[in-house]
């Protein structure tokens, strides 16, 4: 368990942390339409599994329902949204108005991406904008808090309470900058880290201990993500179509190992041991859940790894 | 140089379909270099629109002409007697020489014969690969001479991101990712570290966000 840190916000994640407790974030991508019963109907799946719920900002580059809107259709059902934000599609002002408006209904988290380049996505012939990088976005969020200042200098009234999280793949190359570009992120103001989908725990583990000779443990929460698997065909496009995912070859083969309608049951299996294994590593704060169109199985994977029932942030 | 590659045939055809007499010009400077638009690519070109006029049963005049240069007003005015005689000019120069012809000769009709695609060089022969976004103020001594603007595909400056893959760009196999380069010269000369430091949101006033660039040196105004 984490030492208990000082918590800067209202940010019910934050307080769950420093408490010491391992936190559990989940996520769910907005629907390619404007029916918020979508969103809606997906976060009562998960919300008394977990502490707080990301919502992605058009992931893969294809155009959904915005990151912003749906956070605010989460809090008003009374739940912990974290805003996702990419760089990709907004200019310095695009961003700051975007924090400001998630502010001004007291969203409390935000994540701060680059986001994947628009060729993967629908508009593969649109402009990208990336005026700043993720690492960029960390401070300029920080700044508008904790100095009440714009980008531009001029003074923020009422400034937006966010704690601020980023992403870290241990899995990317080159692996000799990866610990060194999460302790840029650290000093940018990075206070959360939600790490990309751990298959290689063998190298998430090497990566841990080098976060944890820099004694980056103690200044970020790190939540090691997980994605459970659905099947072998979905382990082997994530080792070899998906850029920066390590999915070793003994996973592949104990998915492929067993009759196609039971490689689900596997999948969740592989992923409850992740979660037992990494819960006993040191430096890891929590876990982030990322079950693609699969929200239905995140209680399922937190209550057979130990972390349920979910603290109360308000008992704290 | 500036690297450009030749519009599809089919394309200049369009442009110049019903036109009886076509002045091809080629421009010595990069788009030589590139092979692309040179003399001898304005000689190919002429012949094919030649071609394709005979097969359509029409005689196109179909004149040569190269230039010094086409971004230089000097040399753009060496074939003022006889552009108004065409009618129409395809440049195959780079995007600057259809138009400085165009603002030159108000009256003529201008083509543009290639498609201008960035700032860089050969790397090897047959292959060109972009190295500058022309932002206006250069920065890569941060980056051990490597421009991450123009050669990553997120611009990144404190990359890289979660996307590199065996030294490739997230975006395709065949892209290389600038920012493994950057990281590997750095771990070769011992100086990885040097990478922690933050770089700070650019100020894009200088490149094209400005608003069209101009550059005046009091010195040489006559």
């Amino acid at each position: 368990m984490n030492q208990t840190r000082a918590v800067k916000t209202d940010s019910k994640l934050e307080k769950i942390l420093a408490a010491g407790h391992l936190a559990v974030t989940s996520e769910c991508g907005p629907p390619r339409g404007s029916d918020s019963d979508l969103i809606k109907k997906k976060a009562e799946l998960i919300k008394n599994h977990v502490d707080a719920i990301n919502i992605t900002d058009n992931q893969t580059s294809v155009t959904r329902l915005c990151s912003l809107a749906s956070c605010i259709h989460l809090k008003l059902m009374g739940l912990e949204p974290v805003l996702q934000m990419v760089v990709r599609d907004r200019n310095r002002i695009a961003i700051q108005s975007d924090v400001l408006g998630a502010a001004s209904f007291d969203i409390r988290n935000m994540l701060c991406l680059s986001g994947d380049h628009q060729r993967f996505g629908d508009s593969s012939q649109g402009q990208n904008v990336f005026d700043l990088d993720s690492m960029q976005l960390i401070q300029t969020v920080r700044r508008m808090r904790d100095e009440g200042k714009f980008l531009g200098g001029d003074e923020i009234k009422r400034p937006p309470k966010l704690f601020v999280g980023a992403a870290a793949n241990p899995f990317a190359d080159p692996f000799e900058i990866r610990v060194r570009r999460l302790a840029k992120k650290a000093a940018a103001g990075a206070e959360f880290i939600q790490t990309q989908c751990i298959y290689n725990l063998d190298r998430f583990e090497e990566w841990m201990k080098q976060v944890r000779d820099r004694g980056l443990h103690e200044k970020v929460y790190i939540l090691a993500g997980l994605t459970p698997l659905k099947s072998a065909g979905m382990a082997k496009y994530m080792k070899n179509r998906v850029p920066g995912m390590d999915v070793p070859d003994d996973v592949v083969k104990r998915m492929s190992g067993v009759p196609k309608e039971k490689q689900p049951e596997e999948g969740i299996k592989i992923c409850v041991e992740s979660v037992q294994r990494l819960k006993e590593l040191e430096g890891v704060a929590g876990f982030h859940i990322m079950a693609i169109e699969w929200e239905e199985k995140v209680p399922e994977i937190v209550e057979m790894g130990g972390l349920y029932p979910r603290p109360n942030p308000d008992a704290i | 140089m500036i690297v450009a590659e030749a519009k599809p045939i089919s394309e200049i055809l369009t442009m110049v379909k019903g036109l009886k007499k076509v002045l091809v010009l080629g421009c010595k400077g990069c788009v030589t270099v590139c092979n692309v638009g040179g003399a001898k690519e304005a000689g190919i070109l002429a012949s094919s629109i030649r071609i394709a006029g005979r097969k359509e049963g029409i005689m196109v005049d179909v004149g040569e002409h190269t230039l010094e240069r086409q971004c230089d007003p000097e040399y753009i005015e060496e074939v003022k007697d006889i552009v108004p005689s065409y009618d129409a000019v395809v440049s195959i120069a780079c995007g600057v020489g259809p138009q400085f012809l165009s603002e030159r000769y108000p009256g003529a009709k201008v083509f543009p014969g290639v498609n201008t695609k960035f700032m860089g060089g050969a790397v090897a022969h047959g292959i060109w690969s972009e190295r500058c976004a022309g932002c206006g103020t250069c920065v890569i001594h941060y980056f051990g001479g490597m421009c991450p603007i123009a050669r990553c595909s997120k611009s990144l400056m404190n990359g890289p991101c979660g996307g590199s893959s065996h030294g490739k760009c997230e975006i395709s196999k065949d892209v290389d990712c600038i920012w493994d380069m950057i990281v590997r010269k750095a771990m070769d000369q011992g100086r990885l570290n040097d990478l922690l430091e933050f770089r700070p949101p650019k100020s894009w006033t200088t490149a094209r966000d400005g608003g069209p660039r101009r550059m005046i040196r009091e010195e040489l105004v006559k």
